[in-house]
């Protein structure tokens, strides 16, 4: 057959460090990207990540194998990752660093010139190449510089455009179907004239990443709302895994949002402590609890049970810094300099939010909703069930299982790129797509979303979309986070349905037809609103603990079971039952998550009890 | 009302064309309050402090971490990141404007798509050939990639473009941001390659010869990128590469 030689149009929504690197893929094989991104892609949220990037280097004298990579993350992911994924992200790790530092991403390194290796949670060897404590800002500039010479670039001399068009300042509202329900299109809106518009592409790749507002305050920046991935869940795409929501254990707690303090912490030594009377002789000590509870590991245990330790010890044994919700996180035993050249970029930030030097005094953290494991259900090339729809990053479910080890984030958002824009062509080319969009079909698409957003704004009712954004967070922190029990998750259902009617009577203040942000949160709430179902339905039906997900046992009359050292008893890990992937799809007649089960492969490493005392 | 509230006094403007105005806000006084988070409460509660009732105010943010860049305002007459202008160290009533150096949107909200055209016209990249894999990096000293690391902290957030007295309409000046780039890719052991055309870039009308050296750009800089020293490098690589151009022609 010959090849289908015409000009490919492949949109990818989201510019972080997926979208990016799947935009410079599609290009590299002919094709021509739409990229659409809420801000300048140089501003996605993938700068937030600061600790550093695995890859199995093995430049330390520590013997470092593939192979334990592979180990560390399925066993880290509590058996829940497939297995053939995982290793072939990890496979690729030492690649994608090379690539990085050839594109310019300025690593540390060694005397030697050679990239500089830390210790991470829940790996026994250095692994994580970093810059600074600026990781992610770094490897997202580099990107956006390639991105950017994509951009001044034709694929061949006669060509109309250049291979990169930007839309940058648009925000993506839905997809659109051809009449075989192949997803051929978009539409978006542009968040300064607000003009609605559809566009046509041969595919179509979602790397919106993660859902962190829907928790309110968290550690993600205020676009990471999950919208667009609650928007294709709405049109049929399936979600799996959603209630693995990664509770990182140190942040900086905030009324406006919970400023991450990277893994890097503890890495490069720090200690995680509080005041404590000494069971023994009752003097008022120092208390490393975590080097006390996991002595293999100690501060390096990952975060999933770290975040529990801390919320054991403050919130259950009452010992948090003046009783309130904190620990120290210590830095201060460490020399000075190598501070500065290790994690420089995060001290100052600490120094600057909190008016303490971390050089000088213990840092004060507690735990925050971080990262969700959980996504759009993708197969190994990253297609979801919606032919012609791709997920790509945080946005879908692959890689991470149960639970994600710290630096292996950035390297799931590269390496997924790296395979869903090289695919997002092989489908273009050879897929069963069908018949592109008609103009029809393009308008049709078009106009409903106008009248969705012209009802908008006749709204006026007496609610506040950004209180009841507030509400919803609080609800979400109160039964969906680090401890969970039926009895709460079964009450959350209920309150989330009546903030999903309250949506309705929200009133807007805001008309004006340039830059009407109000408006368009509304649109973003009522998706947050039915993703935070979504993770709350499959905590509620997944009756064990597993990874992030901790489930307490409840007695007859619907108490907390406790033993007899007065803690609270967590459900076991449940293989025979829920050694499966959670998927959730959208009932359009009620509004309602339905949940089912889907075994996956496991096949490489055989499953076994995983503890890190 | 016993509680402690904070003045803002924001310029607002309904949209590119408009004109501006100013509205008054008051927010509850909380320990730790910033000026995104001000902002955020002005959202919950859009009345001005005569009790009118108003679209709530427009402006950009993401991060609110220092590192995206996108909440660079004009604070108390100062360019800066909104997210990290904690209440407790600025001065009160609390000044608000947009950075006017770049067009106005709406409200706060500016347009800096200058600044990453900016970016292509002093080709602010490394050519590669691929992103596949092709043999090992090349080694680095770790000296310069300490320097490149300091300059790749730049968020082209603007300030530095708001701050220079030679940005604006009366001339084509690149600004500090944008011009700096070439000199971090000029660093890099394959970015060097291309080192000349970058610099050739810099030669042109808006390049580095519009530079006044007013040493505004390094005092405003939320990154602490020594901007000076690298103009004042990057001044004397364009001057050299002037001369091979003179001569190898």
């Amino acid at each position: 057959m010959a090849k289908d030689k015409t000009a490919k149009r492949i949109i990818i929504v989201g510019g972080g460090i997926s979208g990016l690197l799947a935009t410079i893929k599609v290009c590299e094989a002919g094709g021509e990207v739409d990229l659409f991104s809420y801000c300048p892609v140089k501003r996605s949220h993938s700068l937030c990540a600061q600790g550093g990037i695995n890859a199995c280097m093995d430049t330390k004298g520590e013997h470092d194998s593939i192979y334990e990579h592979f180990d560390d993350t399925v066993y880290g992911g509590d058996f829940l990752a497939d297995q053939v994924a995982v290793k072939g992200m990890v496979e690729a790790a030492p690649k994608i660093i090379k690539m990085l530092d050839r594109m310019g991403v300025p690593f540390t390194r060694t005397p030697e010139g050679v990239l500089d290796l830390r210790n991470f949670g829940g790996q026994k060897h250095k692994r994580t190449c970093f810059a600074g404590s600026t990781t992610g800002q770094q490897i997202l500039y580099a990107l956006d510089e390639q991105v950017r010479r994509w951009e001044t670039k034709k694929l061949d001399k006669d060509a109309e455009r250049f291979a990169v068009k930007k839309y940058e300042f648009w925000e993506f509202v839905k997809i659109i179907k051809n009449k075989d329900g192949v997803c051929r299109g978009i539409v978006a809106q542009n968040m300064n004239t607000m003009e609605i518009k559809a566009f046509r592409a041969d595919t179509v790749i979602l790397a919106t990443g993660g859902p962190g507002q829907v928790f309110g305050r968290c550690t993600a920046s205020t676009i990471c709302n999950g919208s667009a991935v609650s928007a294709v869940y709405q049109q049929g795409a399936e979600i799996a895994n959603p209630e693995f929501i990664q509770i990182h254990p140190t942040a900086i707690p905030g009324s406006d949002k919970n400023r991450l303090m990277s893994e890097a912490c503890r890495g490069e030594g720090g200690r995680v402590w509080v005041w404590r009377k000494n069971p023994e002789t009752g003097e008022k000590e120092r208390w490393y609890f975590l080097e006390d509870m996991y002595p293999a590991y100690g501060n390096l245990v990952p975060r999933d049970v770290a975040s529990r330790a801390i919320y054991k010890v403050c919130e259950h044994m009452k010992l948090g810094i003046n009783g309130e919700h904190r620990v120290y996180l210590d830095l201060s035993h460490i020399a000075p300099d190598y501070l500065e050249r290790k994690l420089g970029g995060i001290l100052e930030m600490y120094s600057e939010f909190v008016g303490k030097d971390p050089r000088e005094v213990p840092m004060e953290i507690f735990p925050s909703v971080h990262y969700s494991m959980g996504g759009i259900w993708v197969d190994r090339k990253h297609y979801t069930n919606i032919p012609g729809l791709m997920a790509s990053g945080e946005c879908d479910y692959q890689y991470h299982g149960a639970n994600r080890l710290g630096a292996n984030s950035l390297l799931s958002a590269a390496y997924s790129g790296t395979i869903s824009g090289p695919e997002a062509m092989n489908w273009a080319r050879t897929g069963n797509k069908g018949p592109e969009l008609t103009d029809a079909e393009l308008e049709a698409a078009r106009k409903e979303v106008q009248d969705e957003y012209d009802k908008i704004l006749q709204m006026r009712g007496s609610e506040n979309a950004h209180r009841l954004h507030h509400e919803l967070g609080d609800l979400m922190y109160k039964y969906v986070a680090i401890e969970r029990d039926n009895k709460g998750l079964d009450a959350c259902l209920v309150e989330l349905k009546k903030i999903l009617k309250r949506w309705e009577d929200i009133g807007i203040t805001d008309q004006s037809k340039t830059a009407n942000q109000e408006a368009m949160f509304v649109r973003q709430l009522r998706n947050m609103i039915l993703y935070a179902m979504v993770i709350t339905k499959g905590a509620r039906m997944r009756d064990e603990s597993r990874g992030a997900h901790a489930k307490i046992v409840l007695d007859e009359k619907g108490e907390r079971v406790v033993d007899e050292n007065n803690d609270l008893v967590f459900m076991g890990r449940d293989d025979e039952n829920f050694m499966r992937i959670t998927v959730v799809s959208y009932d359009p007649k009620t509004e309602e998550p339905q949940v089912t089960y889907r075994e996956f492969d496991h096949s490489l490493i055989k499953p076994r009890l995983r503890s890190y005392k | 009302m016993a509680e402690k509230k904070v003045r803002f006094i924001i310029e607002r403007q309904d949209g590119p064309n408009e004109k501006p105005y100013t509205q008054e806000f008051d927010v509850d006084y909380r320990p730790g309050l910033n000026v995104v988070a001000a902002l955020m409460e002005i959202q919950k509660n859009p009345v001005t402090v005569d009790g009118k009732r108003v679209a709530p105010v427009v402006w950009e943010c993401n991060c609110l971490e220092k590192v995206c860049g996108a909440c660079m305002m004009v604070i108390n007459g100062m360019a800066r990141q909104a997210c990290c202008a904690l209440v407790d160290e600025i001065k009160q009533p609390i000044h608000l404007q947009p950075a006017r150096t770049f067009p106005v949107i709406r409200d706060l909200l500016i347009d800096r798509s200058v600044m990453f055209e900016s970016l292509k016209r002093i080709q602010g990249w490394v050519e590669l050939d691929g992103s596949w894999d092709v043999k090992d990096a090349p080694i680095q000293n770790p000296y310069t990639a300490q320097t490149a690391y300091e300059i790749s902290h730049c968020m082209t957030c603007g300030c530095c473009l708001e701050a220079c007295p030679n940005v604006g309409p009366q001339s084509d000046f690149i600004g500090p941001a944008p011009t700096v780039q070439a000199y971090l890719f000029n660093l890099h052991p394959l970015g060097k390659f291309d080192a000349p055309k970058r610099l050739n870039a810099l030669m042109e009308k808006g390049g580095i010869t519009s530079c006044g050296n007013s040493q505004n750009c390094v005092e405003v800089c939320p990154k602490n990128i020594k901007l000076t020293t690298y103009l004042a490098q990057l001044n004397r690589d364009v001057n050299k590469q002037a001369l091979r151009n003179i001569f190898n022609n």
